[in-house]
């Protein structure tokens, strides 16, 4: 299939992927009733009344993972042309990657031994 | 040339709302649809790869992690309110911002002045990985390295907390 | 001219209806099997064997009224369903049904599928963010911090398929597989993709993003209606999806003897669904601790260790 063509049929799909829930929404906007309440409207609270700002802190864990992510997620990113290309590499394009991934292995089990993977 | 007349003009839209509204998730889904038209850009270029790996990277891996610092950041705040501008902002402000349009048209000139053909297959992945692992083999290894001060990085940023 | 327009808004409509119906489908399937598994009968009141009842939901759906919170970020409230089903639609256009049976058969149609549907993790903290609600902003981020989490072992696992098959090419992947599925050389990445594929469409025994006695409905607490819908929708296709890249990959894709090869690429995918759905009924739900250090401390070490493998056996 050439180049263009094949993401022309990506383009007109999500074209069709935005069209759909527009028009349920507007199907929505016209068939459904709407009387707001001001208790309808709150956010949900186990029967208290909802404070206006209802959010709250959380564990700054989560952020940590979100930056380990980076780092793996560019790894892997460095991984797919390596696999494509493997066959016609040989030998020395292998022992590259694993000096490549053992690099990081290496990161990884630093973090684990300075207990980062740890949920506390 | 007019998709991309389209799509670079759309890019820049993006990028002003991104620096122009107040709040910093609103800010931050700019800059998602900025990456995202980048992408676009870079598939009608011929270069598939870079664009998915562009949404992969960006729009996927760093954008989760502003959108963590933000919100952990404004949990039980109000939005935020910026403080009277500094007297040496603005000058400072213009003078990078010329500094790196000088520095990118230093940069591309010569190669729109220029042009030669890119190979056949220039984008495709096999292409890629044949660069990768001969022209440009010691800078994927200093990658590596790169990505190990990254992953040390987050280590001693951490470490404080206990 | 007028050909190639046609066969294209074709290939657009008939995909668009096949996605719908099997998003449908999958919530009647799952919710008849977990009746069985449960020993009661499961949905048996609208249609034959309440096959129409995910039908009437939708219709309920898109009747109902639409409550946007008091103090919610409206215009980022209002695209958040958005954003989580236009990937989830738009990652159907590769997948190849059968030999030649594929609406945009890109060079790089897996990593494809795993790029748009890292824009979805964006969709469930944006919802969980603009809720105003402590439920939804919890189960948000516990859901981007497990997704993201178990997309490295996913796409590890993946690699070595990819390293097998030479491509990107969802068809290059099944037409590599003709003499061995890739299932069998490489048992331990099929383990790994199952495992994070599971984990990465948020579903039990991984639910924790939605873990209701916890987090009432996680992300989408605050949702009702149509956008509800359309949350709803979107992580049944990913369901399929995950099922469709686990057939694909690893098990042969559309090949098979005596029936067409469509035939054979849905009974495939259905297993492994079937194989989902079961998990679901029979494991309880794991903690976020012991959720997070299983992913990044068993999978992801396994992954590398399986692409290491897949090379390795490449030379012998």
């Amino acid at each position: 299939m050439p180049y263009f063509l094949g993401y022309t049929y990506v383009a007109v799909f999500l074209l069709f992927g935005i069209l759909i829930p527009v028009g349920a929404l507007l199907a929505n906007r016209l068939l459904a009733p709407r009387h707001p309440d001001p208790e309808k409207l709150q956010a949900y609270e186990c029967g208290l009344a909802t404070p206006s700002d209802n959010t709250l802190p959380y564990n700054v864990r989560y952020y940590i993972f979100a930056l380990l992510f980076v780092v793996f997620d560019v790894e892997t990113i460095f991984l797919y042309p390596w696999a494509v290309a493997f066959n016609r590499l040989g030998l020395f394009a292998f022992v590259e990657m694993i000096v490549f991934i053992g690099i990081l292995v290496v990161g990884l089990v630093y973090a684990w031994k300075k207990r980062l993977l740890e949920w506390l | 040339m007019i998709l991309f007349g389209i799509l670079a003009l759309l890019a820049l839209v993006f990028a002003v709302f991104m620096v122009a509204t107040r709040n910093a998730v609103h800010s931050a889904l700019f800059l998602i649809g900025n990456f995202v038209i980048l992408a676009i850009l870079y598939i009608t270029l011929g270069a598939e790869f870079l664009g998915l790996a562009q949404i992969l990277v960006y729009a996927g891996a760093v954008m989760v992690l502003f959108l963590f610092v933000i919100a952990y950041l404004s949990a039980g705040t109000e939005a935020s309110e910026t403080g009277p501008a500094l007297a040496w902002q603005l000058p400072l402000g213009i003078a990078a911002g010329v500094l790196s349009l000088g520095l990118l048209l230093w940069g591309t000139l010569g190669a729109v002045l220029t042009p030669t053909a890119a190979p056949p297959h220039f984008g495709s992945l096999a292409f890629l990985g044949r660069a990768l692992f001969t022209t440009y083999l010691f800078p994927f290894e200093i990658t590596a390295f790169l990505l190990l001060a990254a992953l040390v990085g987050v280590v001693v940023l951490v470490r404080d907390e206990r | 001219m007028g050909q190639p327009y046609l066969r294209l808004a074709a290939a657009a409509l008939i995909l668009a209806a096949f996605v719908l119906g099997t998003a449908a489908f999958l919530v009647w399937f799952e919710r008849k099997l977990l009746g069985r598994m449960q020993v009661r009968p499961g949905p048996n009141r609208v249609g034959p064997g309440g096959l129409l009842q995910p039908v009437a939901d939708i219709l309920k759906l898109t009747v109902k009224e639409d409550i946007l919170p008091e103090h919610a970020d409206r215009p980022l409230f209002r695209l958040a369903p958005l954003m989580a089903f236009v990937p989830a639609f738009a990652a159907f256009v590769v997948l190849p049904f059968g030999p030649g049976l594929v609406s945009a058969d890109l060079n790089i149609g897996l990593l494809w599928i795993l790029a748009v549907s890292t824009v979805s993790v964006l969709a469930l903290i944006a919802a969980g963010w603009a809720s105003n609600s402590k439920y939804a902003l919890l189960g948000g981020m516990r859901a981007a911090a497990q997704m993201i989490s178990y997309e490295v072992p996913l796409v590890l696992s993946l690699i070595g398929v990819v390293l097998a098959a030479g491509s990107l090419r969802l068809g290059r992947i099944v037409a590599a597989q003709a003499h061995l599925w890739f299932a069998v050389p490489q048992v331990l990445g099929f383990i790994v993709y199952l495992i994070a594929a599971t984990a990465e469409s948020n579903r039990s025994p991984f639910d924790l993003p939605e873990g209701e006695s916890e987090l009432v409905a996680g992300f989408h607490t605050e949702y009702s209606g149509v956008r509800f819908a359309f949350f709803f929708l979107a992580e049944y296709s990913y369901v399929f999806l995950a099922a469709a890249i686990a057939t694909l990959a690893f098990l042969g894709g559309w090949s098979g003897p005596f029936l067409p090869p469509v035939v054979w690429f849905l009974v495939k995918t259905y297993a492994v669904i079937f194989f989902i759905i079961w998990l679901r009924a029979t494991l309880p739900r794991i903690r976020i601790d012991q959720l997070l250090s299983f992913g990044w401390k068993v999978l992801l070490p396994l992954s590398l260790v399986n692409i290491f493998l897949v090379g390795l056996f490449r030379f012998i």
